[in-house]
């Protein structure tokens, strides 16, 4: 699909510059710290997540970006521009709002060519109405010119504040959860639909969401934020394989956890002890600081990486860390299944299984079973940070 | 039909009969009264006699007068009533601390408090030789007269309707959904701008619902020409009076009469019809 709007975009700098930066951006309410410290970086072209928990700082963020807040202190820039103290109205950068906010006193058409009629001096209105079209059949709303925004159904409505965004061909397209109001399957096409547009038109994407599975498949790059400061960025690989404390890992995907405290270790292994005096081991952290021996840490291994038999001795021989459980719960997935375990002293835990390597479902509630983990499934993060 | 059908066919009857019987009574009858007695004659003492004539609709350029001044400054006078209230409005619903929001919405309705006779007597010494064209007289404008002119009309409809104006623009601003704004600023539109296209726009309903409080009771206003225009500006209101209690030319008055509320209906008519286009386009709104 191309999309080449009639206007030109606005300022081009070079393609190294980020779209957008912050640099030491904080916001403050009062007392509250709703954002603290962020530097941040959009390289051009990307599809950038900010993740966290409502009240994290991600949308006070976006709002910052889209000039509607002013830093407390920091700097915003655009393209290299300093922007922190221009006006909304002078950025160039567009939103898709989180209900989607459409004019309801003009049609499709009025709605998407708001942008272009904003300019001074104004475009021919040939070109505008072909602006029009061409941003219309993008979003697959060809034909919509004349409809009213409230004859529309809620992916339709979104589509359009789409178009009404990227006609403007912005330095940055900001998204404030702009998913949040879809029923689960239009969500998820509306998630395929957006990535293959941002490849396609090769616009920086910022999506602001709470809703990690979102912000995961869709984005290059995912922002973990809590308490207005970003905890993590990285590729949503990265986050899920290498959190750097027991947070992210929690919010990313999901994991078990056991307490424990770290022996000295090589060659990125360490020896760790569990609460109950269970010898194990894990992989140190590439992204965050390694634990020094005798540091309490906290052993974080995810559902799938467990292994599970019937006796011990079925287990691969590479799975060293084994222990004797009981099936508490057993929840089929499909594809999977999703067993809840519970070990005499560390606690319930979860095992997820995949089916075909599951062998008939012989395993039920009540049933006493081994379940194990090779080291390189366990990762020892330093829970200092992480109990927080 | 059974009963519980009959028992609610009589509350719903015993309901409306208090407000039917009133409307039957006090607008159904004359209503018929009047339209019989505008194709009826003036006895010769004055009063009614039976006749069937359109004499009446025929003579009432006769009354042009009254009819123009009426026509074009009941109007105006809305006209400059909305654009007096509208920043006052704005500033209450978008500008103004929420904490003293009420206190001085009522204090735009205070002028209520006092009898509308006493304001315009008020409004006879203010605009009178003695008041304001003494005043200017002082700074070299000699010889201003105000009071019995439209300007002096216009002025006192103005104060008198502005506090039934104020309240519905105030509402449907007051409603408007302030991310409209910030998508308008987002797509580059100054906040000029944005008000032309967006705020404007999406208050109109509460400007046409005030507009129409005031040129309603404007058109059929007789109080206030009769004070500040002093008899040298007069409304259809004021040429009533005049048919039905001096002249006594009953028929007349009956023509003229209709005629007012035909103009009325028509001015209704054109504002429901833009209402409810309005609110058509507001449904959408409450996402």
């Amino acid at each position: 699909m191309n999309f080449s709007p009639a206007i030109a975009p606005a300022g081009a700098a070079h393609e190294d510059t980020p779209d957008v930066e912050f640099r030491g951006v904080s916001k403050l309410y009062g007392d509250v710290r709703a954002v603290d410290g962020v530097d941040m970086a959009l390289k051009r072209g990307a599809f950038v997540s900010l993740l966290g928990p409502s009240g994290c700082g991600k949308t006070t963020c976006l709002r910052m970006m889209a000039g509607f807040e002013q830093p407390t202190t920091g700097q915003v820039l655009i393209r290299g521009a300093d922007m922190t103290h221009v006006p909304a109205y002078r950025r160039p950068v567009n939103m898709v709002f989180q209900h989607y906010a459409l004019f309801p006193h003009l049609n499709v058409e009025a709605n998407v060519s708001y942008g272009l009629r904003q300019r001074s001096p104004a475009p021919p209105a040939s070109e505008v109405k072909k602006a029009v079209a061409e941003a219309l059949a993008m979003v697959r709303l060809g034909g919509y010119e004349r409809r009213r925004t409230w004859e529309l159904s809620g992916g339709q409505q979104q589509r359009v504040a789409l178009a009404r965004a990227l006609i403007n061909r912005p330095a940055v397209l900001l998204l404030d959860e702009p998913l949040a109001a879809l029923d689960r399957k239009l969500r998820r096409e509306m998630q395929i639909e957006l990535q293959n547009l941002q490849r396609n038109i090769g616009i920086t994407f910022l999506l602001v969401t709470h809703d990690q599975e979102e912000a995961l498949s869709m984005s290059d790059q995912v922002c973990i934020m809590r308490d207005g400061k970003i905890v993590q960025a990285g590729s949503p690989r990265e986050l899920y394989d290498e959190p750097v404390d027991r947070y992210v890992a929690d919010f990313v995907g999901r994991s078990n956890f056991f307490a424990g405290r770290a022996g000295s270790g090589a060659n990125g292994t360490i020896p760790v002890t569990l609460a109950n005096g269970f010898a194990t081991q894990g992989r140190s952290p590439t992204t965050a600081a390694v634990p020094r021996a005798g540091e309490t840490i906290v052993l974080s291994i995810r559902p799938e990486q467990m292994v599970m038999a019937g006796r011990a001795a079925d287990l691969p021989g590479d799975v060293t860390s084994r222990l004797e459980v009981v099936l508490r719960n057993r929840i089929f997935l499909g594809e999977h299944i999703e067993y809840l375990v519970e070990h005499a002293t560390l606690g319930e835990f979860l095992v997820l299984i995949p089916r075909q390597a599951d062998q008939g479902d012989r395993f039920a509630t009540g049933d006493t079973v081994s379940v194990g983990w090779r080291p390189k499934a366990a990762l020892v993060l330093r829970s200092t940070a992480a109990q927080a | 039909m059974n009963t519980t059908q009959q028992r609610s066919g009589l509350v719903t009857t015993a309901l409306l009969a208090p407000a039917g019987v009133f409307f039957f009574f006090l607008l159904i009858l004359p209503l018929i009264v009047i339209i019989v007695y505008s194709f009826g004659e003036r006895a010769p003492a004055g009063g009614y006699s039976p006749a069937f004539t359109f004499d009446n609709y025929l003579n009432l350029p006769a009354r042009g007068k009254a009819i123009l001044n009426t026509l074009t400054l009941a109007p105006l006078a809305t006209l400059l009533t909305a654009v007096a209230a509208y920043p006052i409005a704005y500033f209450l619903a978008v500008k103004v601390d929420p904490r003293w929001r009420l206190a001085l919405l009522v204090l735009v309705m205070a002028p209520f408090w006092t009898s509308q006779l006493l304001r315009y007597y008020a409004w006879i010494l203010i605009l009178g030789s003695k008041g304001i064209p003494s005043w200017l007289a002082l700074i070299g404008i000699p010889d201003l007269r105000i009071i019995n002119t439209p300007y002096a009309v216009l002025i006192g409809a103005v104060y008198g309707f502005l506090p039934l104006m104020v309240p519905p623009i105030y509402v449907s601003l007051e409603k408007l959904d302030k991310r409209l704004l910030e998508a308008s600023a987002d797509l580059g539109a100054t906040p000029w701008r944005s008000f032309m296209q967006v705020t404007l726009p999406m208050s109109l309903p509460g400007v046409a619902t005030g507009s129409m409080l005031v040129f309603i009771l404007l058109m059929g206003d007789y109080i206030l020409p009769q004070f500040l225009g002093g008899g040298k500006v007069f409304f259809i209101g004021n040429a009533l009076v005049d048919l039905f209690l001096q002249s006594r030319n009953w028929p007349f008055g009956a023509a003229l009469s209709l005629s007012l509320c035909a103009i009325m209906f028509v001015a209704i008519f054109l504002y429901m019809r833009f209402v409810l286009r309005q609110s058509n386009l507001r449904q959408e709104a409450v996402v």
